[in-house]
């Protein structure tokens, strides 16, 4: 049987991507009118983390960068089970990229004072890298395992994690502490509970950290530390340059047109009717 | 901020990381060499295929006849079965020796562990599941193409002073150009020693899938969430189409398909000649999958489904009748020309 474990669960809170705008001018995002949610694979890492609790006692803690209104998801990370949460909130953070984010996230988890497993999201809907999680691991120099199933931690110092490959699984033992990234869609995130949604103040209020807070050289975050520059935006073609013909019709006679469409298109000519 | 560990007045030649699988190399290793070509004929550069792993001299003779300059293999008994932490050592020490200007990888799950490791040692810059790869004209700076900006608007990433400068690409992006080299090119070792701290994690367990490939398929039926778990519906018409069957990742999750036909963000970017949308919604992360398709039917009865901005033949209508309308049509006419 193995020890009670402590977990921190780094959640990303997204614009939906669909309601992104794009400021050409500055080639910054404007996701002030995008609303929110927190990155779905990340709701999963956090069931994933509060399940291992229920199993194995311990803690989970949630960790997030990103700027102030972020805390009120965290409260209902609180509300569906968490013991604590910490946003790193600093205009000297802004403007990351994964160099610079998987810094900041590992500082403030060496500042948590560490924990047995950080669990991730597989990739965040907006960045969409999936390299922050194996940043932080190099940063902490720990183990890696991203695309979890799932984990077990049934001997005492080790996780077992089912993970998916290209065409296949595997399945790893992996000292802890170590970083784990969950596939989406994995488990069924619980639902919050009102009464600690109301309370989550009083249960814990999340911590604010900002730059200063963490032991981190401050050329090494945000844009500063990012090596990483946009060099320029522009329109997709692909998608723009679709006909976008709306066919008419019965469904007989659409599925007519489409059949007389990929037989041109494939460069034979349909007998006339 | 705190420095590469070499900068770009040391740094030279493009390599890139050739991932093999049961002694072969992975197609988007194979398609990434396609690109480095050209990139390495525009700035005058060598091209290096990296291998590393066991025993590497049948796949290091299989790379030595594609279209590289050099093949340079980075043997340990302790990097196979790959695992990210040992690859990494031994991938950095190579990479400290010899100071590559530009270093390409696949985005797969191992090609993303290893370039996510490798940053960060290396202090340096990433650039994520590129679209495509370019140079930027005066400056001749690695541009890796982003999408996932909310759809219509792709970023162009550059690392200006930090090396190398790293991207990874998926599978299917690009297209394998297929050149073969007359006499091998030849093969350097890079001796390292990988230590058992090196190697924390075990495998345990492999177990392969062994499904279909759908990045190549000509010709694809897709089935979304509004197939409602008919598949039979969406396989007759691949069948009569010649066409394989592929699926967004809710068609996935419900259990109706299997996971090597997920199409996508996180699935597979494919470039097929024809394919026909089933009840698709058309979410970002579904229509970069198909982006490089050639003529694209879609089918959904919501008139406001974004994926109609993506296709030829907007078809607003419940999907049953008109497939079952359309695989009888096929059916009459008899066989499809492949
Ligand atoms: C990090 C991340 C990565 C992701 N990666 C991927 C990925 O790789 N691939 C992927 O596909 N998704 C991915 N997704 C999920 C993606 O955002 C969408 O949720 C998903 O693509 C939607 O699948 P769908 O279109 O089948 O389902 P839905 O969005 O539910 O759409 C179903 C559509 O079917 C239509 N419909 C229903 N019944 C009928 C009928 N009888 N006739 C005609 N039309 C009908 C409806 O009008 C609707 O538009 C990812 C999400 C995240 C957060
Ligand atoms: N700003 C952030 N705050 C907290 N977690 C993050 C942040 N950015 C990335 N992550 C974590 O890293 C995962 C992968 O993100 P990415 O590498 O951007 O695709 C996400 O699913 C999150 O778990």
């Amino acid at each position: 049987m193995s020890r009670p474990l402590h977990t921190v669960v780094c959640l990303k809170v997204v614009p939906k991507s669909e309601e992104v705008q794009v400021d050409r001018e500055s080639m910054t995002l404007d996701r002030t009118k995008a609303r929110s949610e927190i990155n779905p694979p990340d709701m999963n890492a956090l069931e994933m983390a509060l399940s291992l609790k229920d199993c194995y006692g311990g803690r989970v803690s949630l960790l997030s960068m990103g700027p102030p209104f972020v805390a009120a998801y965290l409260r209902m990370g609180i509300a569906m089970g968490a013991d604590d949460a910490y946003l790193l909130s600093d205009r000297a953070f802004g403007g990351a990229d994964t160099l610079a984010t998987s810094l900041t996230l590992a500082s403030a988890v060496r500042k948590i004072g560490g924990s047995d497993l950080v669990l991730c999201g597989e990739e965040s809907s907006d960045g969409a890298t999936a390299q922050v999680p194996p940043g932080i691991a190099a940063w902490l120099n720990i183990p890696q395992a991203t695309y979890a199933l799932s984990i077990a931690v049934e001997e005492e110092g080790f996780a077992f994690v089912t993970r998916e490959i290209q065409g296949g699984e595997e399945d790893l033992a992996v000292p802890l502490p170590a970083v784990v990234s969950v596939k989406v869609g994995v488990n069924e995130p619980r639902f919050m509970d009102i009464d600690r949604l109301h309370n989550a103040d009083q249960l814990s209020p999340v911590s604010v950290w900002t730059a200063a807070d963490l032991d981190v050289d401050p050329g090494a975050i945000g844009i500063g530390g990012s090596p990483t520059t946009v060099a320029g935006l522009r329109t997709a073609t692909t998608g723009g340059g679709r006909r976008r013909q709306v066919l008419s019709g019965t469904p007989d006679e659409k599925a007519a047109l489409i059949y007389e469409e990929i037989m041109r298109y494939l460069g034979v000519t349909t007998p006339a009717t | 901020m705190p420095e590469s560990l070499y900068g770009p007045g040391e740094a030279s030649g493009i390599w890139v990381f050739l991932e093999h699988e049961d002694g072969e190399i992975v197609p988007v290793s194979r398609e990434l060499l396609g690109k480095a070509r050209e990139l390495a004929g525009r700035s005058e550069s060598s091209l290096t295929g990296l291998v590393m792993g066991n025993d590497v001299e049948d796949v290091a003779a299989k790379a030595s006849r594609l279209d590289l300059d050099r093949v340079l293999t980075v043997p340990h008994p302790r990097l196979e079965p790959f695992t990210a932490e040992a690859n990494s050592f031994a991938a950095a020490a190579a990479i400290r020796a010899q100071r590559p200007d530009v270093l390409l990888m696949g985005a797969t799950p191992y090609g993303r562990d290893l370039a996510g490791r490798l940053a960060v040692m290396l202090q340096t810059g990433l650039t994520a599941d590129c679209t495509d790869l370019d140079l930027e004209p005066d400056s001749g700076l690695l541009l890796g193409e982003v999408s996932g900006f909310g759809g219509d608007i792709l970023a162009m990433i550059k690392c200006e002073r930090r090396r190398p400068q790293m991207a990874t690409v998926r599978p299917g992006v690009f297209a394998e150009t297929g050149h073969r080299r007359a006499a091998p090119a030849p093969i350097d070792t890079f001796a390292v020693d990988v230590p058992a701290q090196a190697v924390p994690v075990r495998v345990l367990a492999r177990r392969k899938h062994h499904g279909v490939d759908i990045s190549r398929a000509g010709r694809l039926v897709i089935a979304g969430r509004g197939v409602q778990g008919e598949m039979s519906l969406v396989e007759s018409l691949a069948r009569v189409l010649d066409a394989e069957v592929g699926a967004t990742r809710v068609a996935v999750d419900e259990g109706w398909i299997g996971r090597d036909r997920q199409i996508g963000q996180t699935g597979i970017v494919v470039r097929p000649g024809l394919a026909i949308v089933c009840g698709a919604s058309g979410a970002t992360q579904f229509t970069v999958g198909i982006d490089k398709a050639g003529l694209v039917v879609a089918l959904n009865q919501d008139p406001e489904a974004p994926i109609f901005e993506q296709a030829d033949l907007c078809v607003v209508e419940d999907l049953f009748p008109v497939v079952r309308a359309l695989l009888a049509r096929f059916e009459s006419e008899g066989a499809m020309p492949s």
